[in-house]
């Protein structure tokens, strides 16, 4: 009885493990899942700015699918994608007026993109798929996972434009004077080339991970 | 499991009363409220900070050279300088922003021009901006968006797009301020919009507009009173 407890137990710390990591990578909400492209190719035209927005979904996500969790026994059924979007819209504004009253500059360069994490399709499809079914431990799991997954990938987006579009990192010169900025690197299309080889390298890594696993078989 | 309990709900409740689905929103929209209401209390007085900071070095900005400002509000049809409100006093917030202007200074004391806020309806929200306004030449010298929600990438130009701000070097506000397509320029008194943005660039040509009819002849009597101003104002010309 002990022993199966603690089988039990050790199966249910493992899936909380693996609903945290299938967020990082296998289900990379941006680079697999290809969902919440609009902040990811809006906002990442600099590291700060893709962070910025990163924490902002991150804090959204977390505490939604926590409510959500929490009252899913509640909820009626009828009424769920209703009280989920008030749920999330409440926690979009709290962020939005924290932003504008602790980095008014960085909520500038946001702009109507902060209010727009209300629509961001990752966080009602993790509300709708994941946390209204699941206890609170492996919600959090999933919505964490699934934020820092996120938040890595606009952070790698935002840097790798920001490397080749400013010349800088983090607003910090990299280069001296005589880099000349690859500007189009900041501008909409070096968000779209940029995502697209980034897609590129995961297909790719995807497809090799799977070729190399057939031949194991 | 969770699958399970799902089943169990269904067949127990087929159908909730409506009561139910009512009070269940009711209920979280007022939680919503709730928690969104301290969050405002808990916030205001920071933006209201971060406001009045923003429009202070916004009037540095609109007034080029200018080193020191007071704050002039509408008493009785005229002019009348804040008292409590000394140059960079950051008491800028108090009172409403759109009864005030304000006269900028040189580090030699004489006046450069007036900083005059303004708001109007743009694309998607309110537009608000500052502008400086050279009373001598009766142009303006200078233009600052402070708060705006338009399109990003087309009407968000009106604060990015630094050819848009070239408009507002030396812009003649006699006759009314015109908005006109780009590279049309010809007259002095005309603005050249922003291609994909004319909503936008036509706000803020009203939000000139408005605020010149608003003010001018305040400003014009102002200066009158104050025979010093006017007095090291041509010199400053000259």
């Amino acid at each position: 009885m002990i022993k199966k407890t603690a089988h039990l137990e050790k199966q249910q710390q493992r899936n909380t493990a693996e609903e945290f990591l299938k967020g990082l990578w296998r289900e990379n909400p941006v680079f697999v899942a290809v969902l919440g492209l609009c902040p990811a190719l809006a906002v990442t035209n600099s590291a700060i700015n893709g962070l910025t927005m990163g924490l902002a979904t991150t804090f959204v996500l977390v505490s939604s699918s926590t409510l959500v969790s929490l009252f899913r026994n509640v909820i009626p059924k009828q009424v769920r994608i209703t009280s989920f979007i008030v749920i999330i819209a409440t926690f979009v504004t709290i962020v939005d007026l924290l932003l504008s009253a602790w980095v008014p500059a960085i909520h500038k360069e946001l702009g109507a993109f902060i209010a727009l994490i209300v629509v961001n399709c990752l966080i009602l499809g993790r509300q709708e798929a994941f946390a209204s079914k699941n206890k609170l431990g492996l919600a959090l799991a999933d919505a964490v996972g699934m934020s820092v997954g996120f938040t890595f990938a606009l952070l790698s987006i935002g840097m790798i434009r920001e490397v080749l579009g400013s010349g800088s990192l983090f607003s910090i010169s990299l280069f001296g004077e005589g880099f000349e900025p690859w500007v189009i690197m900041i501008l909409p299309p070096g968000g779209f080339l940029v995502l697209g080889f980034m897609l590129l390298f995961f297909n790719w890594f995807a497809q090799r991970r799977k070729e190399k696993g057939g031949t194991k078989n | 499991m969770s699958e399970v309990t799902e089943h169990n709900e269904v067949t127990q409740a087929p159908e909730p009363s409506s009561f139910r689905l009512i009070f269940s929103l009711g209920t979280s929209g007022f939680f919503a409220g709730l928690l969104l209401v301290s969050t405002f209390i808990y916030t205001l007085p920071l933006i209201e900070a971060n406001k009045a900071e923003a429009l202070q070095r916004a009037i540095f900005k609109v007034l080029p050279g200018c080193e020191t400002f007071i704050t002039l509000e509408i008493v009785d049809n005229k002019l009348i300088e804040v008292s409590e409100s000394g140059p960079g006093s950051g008491e800028t917030s108090k009172g409403s922003e759109s009864s005030q202007v304000f006269a900028g200074y040189d580090n030699s004391g004489s006046l450069i021009g007036f900083a005059i806020p303004g708001s109007e309806p743009g694309f998607q929200d309110i537009i608000g901006a500052i502008y400086g306004y050279d009373a001598a030449g009766e142009v303006i010298i200078g233009f600052e968006v402070l708060e705006s929600k338009e399109t990003p990438g087309l009407g968000d130009k009106i604060f990015k797009d630094p050819d848009f701000q070239t408009n507002f070097t030396r812009l003649s506000v006699e006759p009314e301020i015109l908005a006109v397509k780009k590279g049309k320029k010809k007259n002095a008194n005309e603005v050249e919009a922003i291609t994909g943005a004319t909503i936008s660039s036509r706000a803020i040509v009203r939000l000139l507009n408005n605020g010149m009819d608003e003010w001018k002849e305040l400003i014009t009597a102002y200066l009158q009173e104050n025979n010093v101003a006017i007095a090291d104002q041509k010199q400053a010309h000259d």
